[in-house]
């Protein structure tokens, strides 16, 4: 149970820069996730703090201790890998033993534990059985009480679910997050599924070619974007993005202008172009009626798109040539080529620099 | 190149290690290489530990006066013989293996298998014998045969993983815009495995270059140079017997240099 | 190819069994092959030649494969380097240590001019027949680690990155490791390397005769001897039925012992 922190890593393989300047602190017991799309340096990182790779500059530490160059074994960390590695030769019992076996960890307290951890994984019964057996989510939870059974300064997993079909994934989701909550343990967790992350992270990394783009809680990521990518990479359906040209408090676009309240006028002082970003559940078709209390600007549109999800349903409304989506309930009915009143939510309302990309508001 | 704490000392071993083993392998190549083209007479005198004097009078004499040359000849047309013979059997049917299932495909390919494992020397002995009866005893297409039939199976078996790596749908598109099977095979396959195949036919080569035991009885006059060296080569004096080592090992390690992308793949299919 | 293979074969089986005058079906061919006393040499020599190679092949290609696992600057050319002779002949390996291991051969030239030795190793020759065999381990395992080396290599990279990666993250020192995931693993690698050097050294042959003549009989050595030099078809086609007996009932074995147990996995 330590503090992880990182400072100033950078990885490179060849000309790719795959961790590029990382700095982060985990503190004890909170559970992390670093999250991106494929390639943006995640799996990388955690690979550092594991010891299985070393970086080229920064350093790391567990408390205190500087750990950069030390290898796995000696930093005590356990990890779930993304394919699992229970090894074949070996019975369930015997995987899960096999981190106290080379601590030399006494028999029956070897016995005692693996008994606690299968219990606790709800595998038990597997114990005599090898991976050949198994089914894909039964080895991942051998994997986990592998890496439970020690107790490790950190803990590290590297896409576990990724392998496992929907239902089982969101059982797993849970059954996770309630285990590290138990056992106190720091984790770092490495998804590029923004659900998991969003319902697991105390915190969230998220990453994009090698740098860390903002660290959050769940809330802070998802209302509080520090610039564009976090903006469009959280969040399902995409927030809605478009380019606008400021004078004063007005930003007019291609197809519209919208004058926004003086409030605004601090934060559009010195720029010339910005990009404006609205999340589809942010924008109420008028006459569904908006919510008491709310500021909003209205804009009319087209309805250019319906996508009936269910429970939603998505509505792709044209403006002119600027394309917004908009979340409405599924009960909203509307019809093709129809015109359609909407209101933006001004306290949603995101602006972003256009050339840092970052936030405005 | 960052390293673990306390692994300096490691990687000093295992480079080491690795010139070591590097040294091991060259270093009798290497030797060979020299005393081909030493001068005789520093050969003979023990206290010189390298020559310095050299000459292509070794090389020349073993490959002229001695015939060699003729030999090197005889296993270059052995080889190459063996190459197409296989190739032209082993290539369908390897290829069949791939696309078809057909009845006994599996007993097929264990029999083959178990051709592999069977030594060869049980064909020589009686070969002779029968080669005698049918006029191909001491010949070169003899023994071109018998290699074939060493090979046959490897040739199977790696045409049959190469051609079972091009996905079908290939030939299959290839078809659908109106090629025929063949055409398909000849204008589509065919171009895609040829790397392979050319990687597969060098080891063939190889085999066929190196072998020696049913050479030297198969033939007496035309002999390929494995046996020509094994015959002759025992009562020769030392230095053309390095000369002639070194004839044997030319060849093979221009082809490594080629070839080496495939030497593992095609090494380990065959063995597996 | 059926045929091909299938009717000499049937022939070794008629030639060894018909006597070379008669021409009648008889045991007499074995039975100057068992009173030969070259046979129980060669029968000897065979196996023990083994014997000392194929451990020692085996280790070594273990410890190659072990190192060429660390990716080190270079392993690719060394990997390559360990892999030339696989190109090259029996004869060829055999010349080439006879230049080395010789009287005037490089060994000794080096050895006596930096003073280590005054008088050369005598590695050949009648009188040094244990020299000459240790000239024989020497060439062969120069000469055909490689071919073990393949088998186990190739095994060692289907030992998935991941199961080595997740032992060193719970502790295992690179002994444990090896001796708990990466030698269990590499078991059907290690048999299968086993058992196709096994058969190939029943066969050895010119590496042999080169170096050591009859000096050192082997049973694909004598086969060649009476068959080429005697000229006695029948004595050496009981040879070669030995040999092949031999390498089936191995085979055999392998089958039966070896691989359910690699099958069940």
């Amino acid at each position: 149970m330590v503090e992880v922190r990182m400072e100033n890593l950078v990885k490179r393989f060849g000309k790719v820069v795959a961790v590029d300047h990382v700095n982060l602190t985990i503190k004890n017991g909170e559970f992390v996730v670093l999250l991106g799309p494929s390639g943006c340096g995640k799996t990388t990182t955690l690979r550092l703090i594991s010891g299985l790779e070393l970086p080229d500059e920064g350093k790391i530490y567990f408390d205190n201790r500087d750990v950069t160059y030390l290898p796995p074994k000696e930093r005590n960390i356990s990890m779930v890998f993304q394919s699992y590695a229970v090894w074949p030769h070996m019975t369930v019992y015997d995987n899960i033993a096999f981190p106290m076996k080379i601590k030399k960890i006494d028999e029956k307290e070897i016995d005692r534990r693996v008994k606690w951890a299968a219990e606790l994984l709800q595998i038990k019964e597997l114990l005599n059985r090898y991976p050949h057996q198994l089914s894909g989510g039964q080895k991942q939870r051998v994997a986990v009480a592998r890496a439970i059974v020690i107790e490790p300064s950190v803990l590290l997993m590297d896409e576990p679910l990724s392998n496992l079909d929907a239902l089982l994934r969101m059982l797993m989701r849970s059954e996770l997050k309630k285990l590290q909550k138990q056992l106190k343990v720091t984790t770092i967790y490495v998804t590029h599924d923004q659900v998991e992350a969003m319902v697991m992270a105390d915190r969230v990394a998220v990453m994009n070619r090698g740098r860390i783009m903002q660290v959050g809680t769940t809330d802070e990521i998802y209302n509080k974007p520090a610039n564009l990518f976090v903006a469009g990479f959280i969040g399902s359906p995409r927030m809605n993005f478009f380019e606008a040209s400021v004078s004063d408090s007005t930003l007019e676009t291609s197809s519209f202008k919208l004058t926004l309240p003086e409030e605004f006028k601090r934060v559009l002082e010195k720029q010339e172009t910005v990009i404006v970003g609205i999340r589809p559940e942010d924008i109420y078709p008028v006459e569904r009626g908006i919510p008491p209390g709310v500021k909003t600007i209205e804009l009319e549109g087209k309805v250019d798109f319906i996508e009936p999800l269910g429970s939603d349903t998505i509505i792709h409304l044209k403006i002119g040539e600027i394309l917004l989506l908009i979340k409405v309930p599924g009960s909203f009915l509307v019809e093709y080529g129809r015109k359609l009143k909407i209101a933006l939510d001004l306290n949603k309302l995101h602006i972003f620099d256009k050339k840092t990309e970052k936030a405005l508001i | 190149m960052p390293v673990y704490k306390g692994e300096t000392l490691k990687m000093i071993l295992i480079y080491a290690a690795a010139i070591l083993i590097v040294t091991w392998i060259l270093a009798p190549l290497g030797l060979i290489f020299l005393s081909a083209f030493a001068v005789p007479s520093e050969y003979y005198d023990i206290r010189k530990p390298i020559p310095t004097k050299f000459t292509l009078e070794n090389v020349n004499t073993l490959l002229f006066i001695l015939g060699a040359w003729r030999s090197t000849l005889n296993s270059l047309f052995v080889a190459i013989l063996t190459i197409l013979i296989s190739f032209a059997l082993g290539l369908p049917a390897g290829y069949s293996l791939a696309r078809f299932m057909f009845k006994g495909r599996d007993t097929f390919k264990l029999l083959i298998i178990g051709l592999r494992m069977f030594p060869i020397i049980v064909l020589a002995v009686p070969l002779i014998t029968i080669y005698l009866q049918i006029g191909l005893a001491d010949t070169l297409i003899g023994v071109a045969l018998a290699h074939t039939a060493m090979s046959l199976p490897f040739v199977v078996l790696i045409t049959s993983s190469i051609f079972a790596g091009i996905p079908v749908d290939y030939e299959e598109a290839g078809m659908v815009f109106g090629l025929s099977r063949m055409e398909a095979f000849l204008r589509v396959t065919l171009p895609l495995a040829l790397p392979g195949l050319a990687a597969a036919s060098i080891f063939v080569f190889i085999m066929s270059w190196n072998e020696v035991f049913i050479a030297s009885v198969l033939v007496l006059i035309n002999r390929t140079l494995p046996a020509d060296i094994l015959i002759s080569a025992l009562n020769a004096p030392d230095p053309l017997k390095f000369a002639a080592g070194f004839v044997m090992v030319l060849p093979a390690m221009i082809f490594v240099f080629i070839a080496r992308k495939y030497l593992i793949q095609v090494w380990g299919i065959t063995i597996r | 190819m059926i045929v091909f293979v299938g009717y000499p074969i049937i022939e070794t089986v008629r030639l060894a069994f018909t006597h070379p005058t008669t021409g009648e079906p008889t045991f007499y061919n074995f039975q100057r092959l068992f009173e030969d006393a070259y046979f129980w040499s060669a029968l000897k020599y065979t196996f023990l030649l083994a014997g000392i190679v194929i451990p020692l092949q085996v280790a070594f290609a273990l410890g190659v494969s072990l190192l060429l696992l660390k990716k080190f600057k270079g392993s690719g050319a060394v990997l390559y380097i360990f892999l030339i002779p696989l190109t090259i002949s029996d004869v060829a390996a055999a010349l080439i240590w006879y230049n080395i291991l010789t009287r005037n051969g490089y060994l000794n030239r080096i050895l006596i001019s930096l003073g280590i030795l005054d008088n050369p190793i005598y590695f050949f020759g009648y009188q040094y027949r244990n020299m000459e065999l240790i000239a024989l381990v020497i060439t062969e395992v120069w000469r055909a680690t490689a071919i073990v080396f393949v088998i186990i290599f190739a095994g060692l990279q289907m030992v998935g990155k991941e199961y080595l990666e997740a032992a060193d993250v719970f502790g295992a020192s690179q002994f444990e490791k090896f001796r708990y995931i990466i030698l269990p693993m590499l078991k059907p690698s290690l048999q299968t390397a086993l058992l196709i050097r096994t058969l190939f050294a029943m066969q050895v042959f010119a590496v042999v005769w080169i170096l050591a003549g009859r000096d050192i009989p082997v049973l694909a050595g004598e086969t060649y001897y009476w068959q080429v030099e005697l000229k006695n078809t029948n004595v050496a086609a009981a040879y070669a039925l030995i040999i092949a007996l031999i390498s089936v009932t191995l085979g055999f074995l392998y089958i039966k012992f070896l691989k359910p147990q690699y099958l069940e996995r």
